[in-house]
């Protein structure tokens, strides 16, 4: 049976990786080569790099840590953050990275996912949703940082992105990003059921009975979490051998 | 030793160059599109990804299929993903036609297909899942029953003749996950991305002398 994925994301600025704490202070985590393989050892499924470098002039210093990372680490490398056109996708896939993330790019130009998934194939495309709820049963993506609202409703977004070409969705909650309380089980479960292709929840772990929600209220394919792993919390093992005794599926 | 990568255009080459150079700090890989280096590799290596029309249509503008149709009769060949589907006769994705090398087709996976707890089964089969080896291989060696490898497809391998189907996966149903014949062998799952077992199945094909 396919096991369900533990991911961890690791927030990149200018070749550090960092963590914001309640949204502001971004503390600094450690190198990500270095943070990359000890996942890598205690048995991560995948790991996402989230280039979060505010400087254009910086911009490249994620395409070294790919590059760098790819030579020692023989798992699925998703990278996702500024990625604009087509071009900036191929230039992660040719530094190793095997899935890339985009955003704001699908929602100001959704024919970006269609023109990137015909060129490099579905399997390398990932869509990141960012869905605030605005009513009961009622979610709509935002962009950035969760400041503007798009107007798009999340559902049918993902509906949208998956028709394009997406080959898997990165769901964000918005509401619970930063907050250690858990996923938003209602939107991961309505995304998850809308799609045929996969999702990964994200937002909100603050446990390890959050990640196993994740998958069984949830039906997230995949689970991401960030500051639980980074900060010795717990390791990914920790994590797996917990789903495990939960009846999940995981690859251990 | 040099072991030949088939570059036709598509899809990520480094990862599995990156990998055979992991496992074979010795050997030379080589990225090639030239039907001459192919013939003078020790090995050849054919990956994919992406749409088996569009590598098809690549593959065969780029004037490669002699000589691979020629390392595939003579030296120990690997054939990855798409470098897998392109082997069999015909694929349902854009009604290909494949290199006929190993008889069968290419169905896609049923998007009806549903987990024990109800859920619909997701297309792509994407993810970490177990293999299944039908018979003992040179290339399993040291590889324990049912280790996961990662995996990234919609279309699955169904040989014509069962001998051809050296490991099998169950996703809905039970598929084809790694195929062998003589000097042949072929993997629906990418070992350049699937860790301690995958670098194992890679260095095990460096070594092995069919």
């Amino acid at each position: 049976m396919l096991a369900k994925r533990i991911i961890p994301c690791l927030d990149v600025n200018a070749g550090r990786v960092v963590k914001g704490v309640n949204f502001v202070e971004l503390r600094d985590a450690g190198d990500p080569v270095e943070i990359a393989r000890r996942y890598d050892d205690q048995g991560a499924d995948e790991i996402t790099f989230l280039d979060i470098t505010a400087s254009s002039d910086d911009r490249d210093i994620i395409l070294h840590v790919v590059e760098q990372v790819a030579e020692q680490v023989f798992i699925p490398l998703t990278v996702g953050g500024g990625v604009r056109e087509v071009a900036d996708v191929r230039r992660l896939l040719n530094a190793g990275a095997d899935k890339v993330s985009m955003n704001t790019a699908a929602v100001n130009n959704p024919q970006l996912v269609a023109d990137a998934s015909g060129k490099v194939g579905s399997q390398c495309i990932v869509v990141a949703i960012d869905a605030k709820q605005v009513a009961p049963g009622k979610w709509q993506v935002f962009t950035h940082g969760g400041r503007k609202n798009t107007g798009l409703d999340a559902i049918e977004w993902a509906q949208r992105v998956a028709a394009l070409g997406a080959g898997e969705i990165l769901l964000t909650s918005m509401d619970r990003d930063g907050t250690k309380n858990g996923f938003d089980l209602g939107l991961t479960r309505a995304v998850s059921d809308a799609v045929s292709i996969p999702v990964i929840a994200s937002g909100g772990v603050g446990n390890l009975q959050h990640l196993a929600d994740g998958v069984t209220e949830g039906r997230a394919d995949a689970v991401l979490a960030a500051s639980i792993f980074h900060f010795g919390q717990h390791t990914v093992r920790e994590a797996k051998e917990y789903m495990r005794d939960q009846g999940i599926e995981v690859r251990l | 030793m040099k072991i030949a990568i088939v570059d036709y255009g598509m899809g990520n080459l480094r990862s599995v160059a990156k990998a055979l150079e992991h496992v074979a700090p010795a050997a030379q890989v080589i990225v090639t599109s030239d039907p001459a280096v192919l013939d003078a590799a020790d090995r050849v290596v054919v990956p994919g990804q992406g749409a088996l029309h569009d590598c098809m249509r690549e593959f065969l503008a780029r004037g490669l299929r002699e000589a691979v149709e020629r390392a595939s009769r003579t030296k120990p060949f690997l054939g990855v993903c798409v470098g897998m589907q392109m082997l069999f006769d015909h694929g349902e994705e854009g009604d290909t036609a494949g290199l006929a090398l190993i008889a069968g087709d290419v169905p896609r996976f049923s998007s009806a297909m549903t987990a024990a707890d109800g859920s619909h089964l997701k297309v792509p089969h994407m993810g970490w899942n177990r293999v299944d080896a039908a018979r003992a291989h040179p290339m399993f060696e040291g590889i324990e029953a049912g280790a996961r490898f990662y995996f990234v497809h919609s279309y699955y391998c169904a040989p014509r003749n069962a001998a051809d189907a050296v490991a099998s996966t169950q996703y809905g149903i039970a598929f084809t996950s790694a195929v062998a014949r003589d000097n042949i062998f072929a993997t629906q799952f990418h070992p350049e991305k699937s860790a301690s077992a995958g670098l194992r199945l890679l260095s095990n094909f460096v070594r092995w002398n069919p």
